[in-house]
């Protein structure tokens, strides 16, 4: 799947990140499942509000880690694609 | 509070709210002796429970029953998963899901509907419900899910009278506007267990049924998520039952018992817990039960010794019982047991089997003359 630039990633109704603290990492809530994150995907959710286009998160994330631009870029629309497929992110 | 070094802490708990149900689905995975209505923990001890859950590492909450819907202070149990920040799955029916409770629900901070369908064609849906009309409310019930916005699974167990139709339950999943579907071939413990004979399809039918979904996943990419638990009797390994015994899960029944799964009752020897004698913390980490089959210490073999025994952890404790006599020895649908004739007979004597469908229908009367006949 290729993803739009100007797309809004967000996580749809039944979906929540949340911190888990008995774990000490974040997860992914969704209908039966659990997803637990690495610290690069929960940085990557926390920025799929709705709010930002995906130009804008993947510019973030190369201001914040001072990171190749199209590295991150090539990393979020794979992560972001898988997650759409799993019905558990919303565009 | 942070894990103890000798496990890792549950992801979910099923509460059993209540063992009422209007429907009687032969295959239901409440154990024969229901709980009556009396024995039922009241809202303050489902409260402490929830909150003594996510204390021990709980994230999600199955709310199930029976029907949780009976239950008249179920938005009160959904409010307090959302104060204590638990994700909560309502597991229904759909008898009951009206308007006004639907409403209701998703205020109270209601996260997922997971919706039982027992056929796509009515008739055979209402029989194996006991329920006449029950299809009919069922899509009632999921429209009214999709209507206030909350995400839709849809659950269909799968045996003799449906199995040619498993393929069908995805579309009719996706026409109701689910985002998941579960396609769960029936497994044989408790009321399903009593009703083998009705219930087990062929060898063929099984396998027609799990190419035929196996190829929808495929097709149906993106639009619906299908999973898909293959039946265990025609398989050559075992499930690794609840991803280990007192590893994931665990189970609050409507009357307050801890266990490690819904079957775990039908082991001998072991005494479970009550929430009203102990905290679920204390229960989960420390009491008997949890630990006898927790790891792999407990294996005899040939599982001791096997790879597997961390992919699979020797299959099902309670199957291993029903089939063997000895919840220690491997599960016998795994072909490197040496009791793997007696799983391999149960699955080959069906296909000589009239396609019967005189269950015995889930009902309290019923639970307590097959319990007693079984004992």
């Amino acid at each position: 799947m290729d993803l739009p630039p100007d797309c809004k990633p967000h996580l749809p109704r039944g979906v929540r990140l949340r911190h888990d603290e008995t774990r000490g990492q974040w997860t992914l809530l969704a209908p039966e499942r659990v997803l637990q994150l690495d610290p690069v995907a929960a940085e990557v959710l926390k920025r799929c509000t709705g709010e930002a286009s995906l130009t804008a998160i993947v510019d973030d994330l190369a201001a914040t880690f001072a990171a190749d631009r199209a590295r991150i870029d090539a990393d979020v629309r794979a992560m972001l694609a898988g997650l759409v497929e799993k019905k558990v992110l919303a565009l | 509070m942070t894990p103890r070094p000798d496990g890792p802490a549950p992801l979910g708990l099923l509460a059993e709210l209540t063992h009422r149900c209007p429907l009687a689905c032969p295959y239901c995975s409440n154990p024969l002796a229901l709980d009556p209505r009396r024995s039922e923990l009241d809202t303050a001890t489902w409260s402490r429970v929830l909150v003594e859950g996510a204390a021990l590492g709980v994230l999600q909450v199955h709310l199930s029953g029976g029907e949780p819907l009976a239950r008249r202070d179920l938005e009160a149990i959904v409010a307090q998963c959302a104060r204590t920040g638990l994700y909560s799955n309502l597991i229904t029916s759909g008898i009951g899901l009206s308007d006004v409770r639907m409403a209701a629900l998703a205020e109270a901070g209601l996260d997922h509907v997971q919706l039982s369908i027992q056929d796509v064609e009515p008739q055979s849906a209402d029989h194996i419900a006991g329920y006449p009309g029950a299809l009919a409310r069922k899509r009632d019930a999921a429209a009214r899910v999709v209507a206030c916005g909350l995400p839709l699974t849809v659950n269909a167990v799968i045996h003799r009278a449906n199995v040619a139709r498993a393929g069908a339950m995805v579309d009719l999943a996706i026409a109701l506007g689910a985002r998941r579907v579960e396609i769960a071939h029936a497994q044989y413990y408790g009321w399903a267990a009593v009703n083998r004979d009705a219930l087990m399809p062929s060898r063929a039918e099984a396998e027609h049924a799990i190419a035929e979904i196996e190829r929808l996943k495929a097709v149906h990419a993106g639009t619906i998520v299908i999973d898909h638990v293959a039946p265990d009797f025609h398989a050559r390994y075992p499930k690794a039952c609840m991803g280990g015994w007192a590893k994931k899960t665990l189970n609050v029944t409507p009357s307050g018992k801890v266990l490690p799964c819904h079957a775990a009752e039908s082991l001998p020897g072991l005494a479970f817990p009550n929430v009203e004698e102990a905290s679920l913390d204390e229960i989960w980490w420390e009491s008997p039960a949890f630990q006898s089959y927790r790891g792999v210490d407990w294996m005899h073999e040939p599982c001791r010794s096997c790879a597997r025994k961390t992919v699979d952890f020797g299959g099902c404790r309670c199957q291993a019982f029903a089939l063997t006599g000895d919840a220690r020895n491997a599960d016998p649908v795994c072909v490197l047991s040496p009791h793997h004739e007696v799983a391999a007979a149960v699955s080959a004597n069906v296909v000589s089997r009239a396609a019967r469908t005189d269950y015995v229908f889930r009902d309290y009367a019923a639970g307590q003359r097959a319990g007693a006949q079984i004992g």
